[in-house]
């Protein structure tokens, strides 16, 4: 009679293949105790954030120390010996231009002229300033991302250009300002925006000769010269054969001068191991938060483990329901701390100081990060959860 | 020919503690559990019943004796061999029920049968079966902080039968139950025990739990100290006392 009326209100068995139980078991322990989970969530999610603030800073600082070098390309760069960054700026000899052009394999050259300026502003006072002259009439890549006037606008016997996150700074409200360069008057012809240096110090792009007469030196004189090898030209004879026929210079490639220029920006000065030892730290905090809220969720449910393990359950049965946790709480904590992070990436975009940039290999590095740090963290309920003695389950 | 049995313990010898605290809980039990029947081990507290207990379920590995779980040769197995071999030999029902309270009534039944490896998508339908033979579909859904003492029982016998183990193991199973679910929890263990020709062991202290026993055991001071078939248990005063 009570096995019909049981019947009577039998639920439909549900079709189809269930969620899998390690899954359903992790899941529920994880979601059971609410505060444990909002703990365990704001670790992941202050983790993963710094993480990403920091890497991204790592990055937007690379983007600003080789913006340059990266637009300029080039397969070689001839600078004056000993050059440790494209910002460290010193003068060759002279004359490279021509000698470069002669060597073969060689189809193009464009040189540079780079040096500090002092800018002296409208209102008053000077400020540091970081002059890149170019030939503007065969180079079209510097200045970039010009927002108002043009390259050809450069021209002008006193034209330059200068970065509209600078205006502040140099004293200037728009194009056709006026200011002082080493004495002498220079016109707003082009805006950029957002050209930002690692070091904070404002670019001022002009055309190479208005640069060499601003900066008093030579007519064939520059800072770096960038060689285009003709197509099959072998870069490895084409370097020894400048080498010897320039002094005092070096013939490196760009991936050389890009990593001198990183090397000595982020690891010389400290801030990049600064900016990697607080993405660890993330990494540290992360792991113990993690390891704690994981650890104190598997002692409160450890009569369950010891349950399962007297019903039969395999250790490896065990380790992947904690495993399991472990990777729930990272996807979630994951997805809220990357939102979060993109927050904060969009929020600061306006300020000039910092330059914050997420790419897609970043967050794939955060996803893997994130997995890793929470089965890391694993570990202490992992040990803790192997030694349970079955037997307990009579002793309740 | 004699019928085999389905769990067989020869000799069984159990310490418990170290140094001075130690103790020796078994002392020698040689026991048989019959399929179709279920055996009441009874004693007092400290006689042993729950180290006997874990070690014919395969939790608890004897200092001496051997132990056979349906044909299998349990003695000198690793844990993790001791655990597959209850895994896929014995079913537990315990006396504070130990479900999953995170599980509904069927999703304890399914986690049983996945230990077993039933498979996933079998699990639905056999834990269906396994809370209708326990009167309980209607609480398929239902979690363990939602039920009453009775149907957390009843809970824990479908995960007990989910997979058709060959032994049923059982701890107080009416120790935290009224008479009415107490009796209700024993006929269902009888009538488990005679339908699928399994073994049952129940360890009680509960004497109205006599009238559904094939046979007694009593256990005393480590040994066992009688034995009895159920035509005497009827007929006598219904206490396991007067059984030797």
């Amino acid at each position: 009679m009570q096995q019909q009326v049981a019947a009577a209100h039998a639920p439909a068995v549900p079709t189809g293949r269930p969620m899998p139980m390690v899954t359903k078991l992790a899941y529920r322990n994880l979601f059971h105790d609410r505060m444990s989970l909002v703990v365990t969530l704001v670790g992941i999610i202050f983790s993963v954030v710094l993480i990403a603030v920091q890497f991204g800073l790592y990055i937007g600082s690379e983007v600003r120390i080789t913006a340059m070098l990266d637009h300029m390309k080039g397969d070689l760069w001839v600078v004056p010996y000993a050059t440790k960054s494209f910002d460290d700026p010193n003068f060759l000899q002279g004359n490279e231009k021509f000698k470069v052009l002669s060597t073969p394999g060689v189809a193009n050259v464009e040189e540079l002229a780079v040096n500090f300026v002092g800018w002296r502003r409208p209102t008053g006072g000077i400020t540091a300033a970081l002059m890149v002259g170019s030939d503007t009439t065969t180079n079209k890549a510097l200045p970039y991302d010009i927002v108002e006037g043009s390259i050809e606008n450069l021209s002008a016997p006193d034209g330059i250009a200068v970065d509209r996150t600078y205006f502040k700074e140099l004293g200037i409200n728009q194009i056709g300002d006026q200011a002082e360069i080493n004495g002498s008057m220079v016109t707003v012809r082009t805006v950029t925006d957002n050209i930002r240096s690692f070091t904070t110090l404002p670019y001022v792009f002009t055309t190479i000769t208005l640069a060499r007469q601003l900066l008093g030196v030579g007519p064939q004189q520059s800072s770096y010269a960038v060689v285009y090898l003709a197509p099959g030209a072998d870069m490895n004879e084409v370097r020894s054969s400048l080498s010897s026929r320039l002094n005092d210079a070096e013939v490196i490639t760009l991936q050389e001068f890009r990593k001198r220029s990183l090397d000595r920006w982020l690891f010389e000065t400290g801030a990049g191991a600064a900016l990697i030892t607080g993405a660890a730290l993330g990494l540290i905090v992360g792991v113990v938060i993690v390891a704690q809220t994981l650890y104190s969720s598997t002692k409160d449910h450890l009569n369950e483990f010891a349950t399962l393990r007297a019903l039969g359950a395999p250790a490896s049965y065990i380790i992947k329901v904690i495993l399991m946790q472990a990777t729930l709480s990272a996807v979630i904590g994951y997805v809220l701390g990357i939102t979060l992070s993109l927050l904060v990436i969009w929020a600061s975009r306006n300020d000039p100081s910092i330059l914050i940039v997420m790419t897609p290999n970043l967050a794939m590095l955060l996803f893997v990060l994130t997995v890793g740090m929470c089965v890391f963290a694993a570990v202490c309920a992992i040990f803790k959860v192997v030694r349970i003695d079955p037997a307990v389950v009579f002793s309740r | 020919m004699a019928e085999e049995p389905m769990l067989e313990a020869k000799g069984i010898v159990k310490y418990l503690g170290e140094g001075a605290g130690r103790v020796q809980a078994l002392k020698g039990v040689n026991l048989d559990l019959m399929p179709g029947e279920l055996t009441l081990l009874m004693g007092p507290s400290g006689s042993g019943k729950t180290t006997l207990l874990s070690i014919l379920g395969c939790i608890l590995t004897p200092n001496a004796g051997s132990l056979r779980l349906a044909r299998n040769e349990a003695s000198g197995l690793s844990p993790e061999g001791l655990a597959d071999l209850r895994r896929r030999h014995v079913g537990f029902v315990f006396q504070s029920y130990n479900l999953v309270p995170t599980l509904t009534a069927t999703e304890n039944v399914m986690l049983a049968l996945d230990l077993r490896g039933s498979g996933m998508s079998r699990a639905p339908a056999l834990a269906a079966e396994a809370l209708r033979q326990v009167g309980l579909s209607h609480r398929a859904h239902a979690m363990p902080s939602k039920m009453s003492g009775g149907e957390k029982q009843r809970v824990a016998i479908a995960r007990a039968l989910a997979g058709s183990p060959s032994v049923i193991l059982a701890d107080e199973p009416t120790a935290a139950l009224d008479s009415e679910n107490g009796k209700g929890v024993m006929a269902l263990l009888a009538e488990v025990a005679k339908e699928r020709s399994r073994a049952i062991l129940v360890v009680t202290h509960d004497h109205r739990t006599l009238t559904y026993a094939d046979r007694l055991i009593r256990i005393e001071d480590g040994k066992i100290v009688g034995r009895a078939r159920a035509r005497k248990l009827v007929k006598g005063s219904g206490s396991a006392g007067s059984v030797h």
